[in-house]
């Protein structure tokens, strides 16, 4: 199932770059097209920050992941390396659950 | 090619001189696509570990970063796998989010002038930092920003994502906070897209928050989608 799940998102991602690239741009290049491509990520990136951190099955909850996510937005805020704020994002949690 | 023409209609400096500014521009392009690949190829790491982390193996996670090649669209697919969400909502999430890579191409097709064969090539590496070296240099180095960026990116990206699998997959990834760390990663990518939109980056969290109860994992993601519209509506 996680093989078939990989290759239709391989499939589908080719297959939305490649058109963009043979299209004609009066297509493709409507303002609400291109609004609705520019803005979508930042609803469901914000959306996948909630589930990922808050999440746990079917409710929400409060927990080392919180105090990970605080974290991150420092490093974010102090324009650390991407690298550097995941890092900081995961001792944060490991020294949570440590105690 | 275009140094001659250059050179010829060129009064002010001698013809060294202005060859020599050609290349230092060159040099200041492809500098400037390594070090946005350098950068980024290590996200790479993160996207191996939380692969492993999710239950995708190393195999899975390596397959995903040399075929999908989108970093938001990979995380988001195996952020929903990880949370129990079926295969149908993660690659939903996933093209969604791979979207906007059809807008950069077309933005990149008025640009860059390109056989019908290479452009297949370059659809694979059409992403966020392959369109913002591309689209910021002098137009006639526009393609060698692409070309510079998207495949530095794609060598760094694939190298990162094996050795972050790897490493994810022989440790104990909870106790390591690794599993803290994808919820970073995601906020990471949203970052430097949250003052384009900060009402729909709330909108988003909002719907995603009220649905998680009541929807299959997964689904809360793609219904967020949903706080688009009256941002549409409105144009």
């Amino acid at each position: 199932m996680i093989w078939a799940a990989v290759l239709a998102t391989a499939a589908g991602c080719y297959l939305l770059k490649v058109t963009g690239w043979f299209v004609p741009a009066s297509v493709l290049e409507r303002p609400r097209v291109r609004a609705a491509a520019a803005l979508l990520p930042v609803a469901l990136l914000s959306a996948l920050v909630v589930v990922q951190v808050f999440g746990d099955g079917r409710s929400l909850v409060v927990d080392a992941r919180a105090a990970a996510l605080v974290a991150a937005a420092v490093c974010l805020w102090c324009r650390l390396p991407f690298v550097v704020m995941v890092l900081v994002a995961a001792a944060t949690a490991a020294l949570l659950r440590a105690l | 090619m275009r140094r001659r023409g250059g050179c010829a209609l060129t009064s002010g400096p001698g013809p060294s001189e202005a060859a020599r500014t050609d290349q230092d521009l060159r040099r200041e392009v492809i500098r400037r696509g390594l070090g946005i690949a350098v950068a980024v190829g290590t996200y790479g790491l993160s996207f191996g570990a939380a692969a492993t982390t999710a239950g995708l193996s190393v195999a899975q996670a390596c397959a995903l970063s040399l075929l999908v090649f989108t970093g938001a669209s990979q995380f988001a697919l195996v952020g929903v796998l990880g949370a129990g969400g079926s295969a149908v909502a993660g690659v939903a999430t996933a093209l969604l989010l791979g979207s906007r890579n059809a807008m950069y191409a077309v933005a990149l097709s008025g640009l860059i002038p390109m056989s019908r064969k290479r452009r297949l090539l370059a659809a694979q590496v059409t992403i966020d930092e392959s369109t913002a070296v591309a689209t910021t240099s002098p137009v006639p180095l526009a393609g060698l920003g692409f070309w510079t960026a998207g495949l530095g990116v794609y060598v760094l990206w694939n190298l990162s994502t094996l050795l972050g699998a790897v490493g994810a997959a022989t440790v104990d990834t909870r106790a390591l906070g690794l599993d803290a760390a994808v919820g970073a990663a995601f906020l990471g990518l949203l970052w430097p897209r949250l003052k384009d939109a900060p009402r729909l980056a709330v909108g988003g969290a909002l719907v995603a928050a009220v649905a998680v109860p009541f929807a299959p994992a997964g689904v809360p993601v793609l219904l967020a989608g949903l706080a688009l519209v009256p941002v549409l509506v409105r144009r």
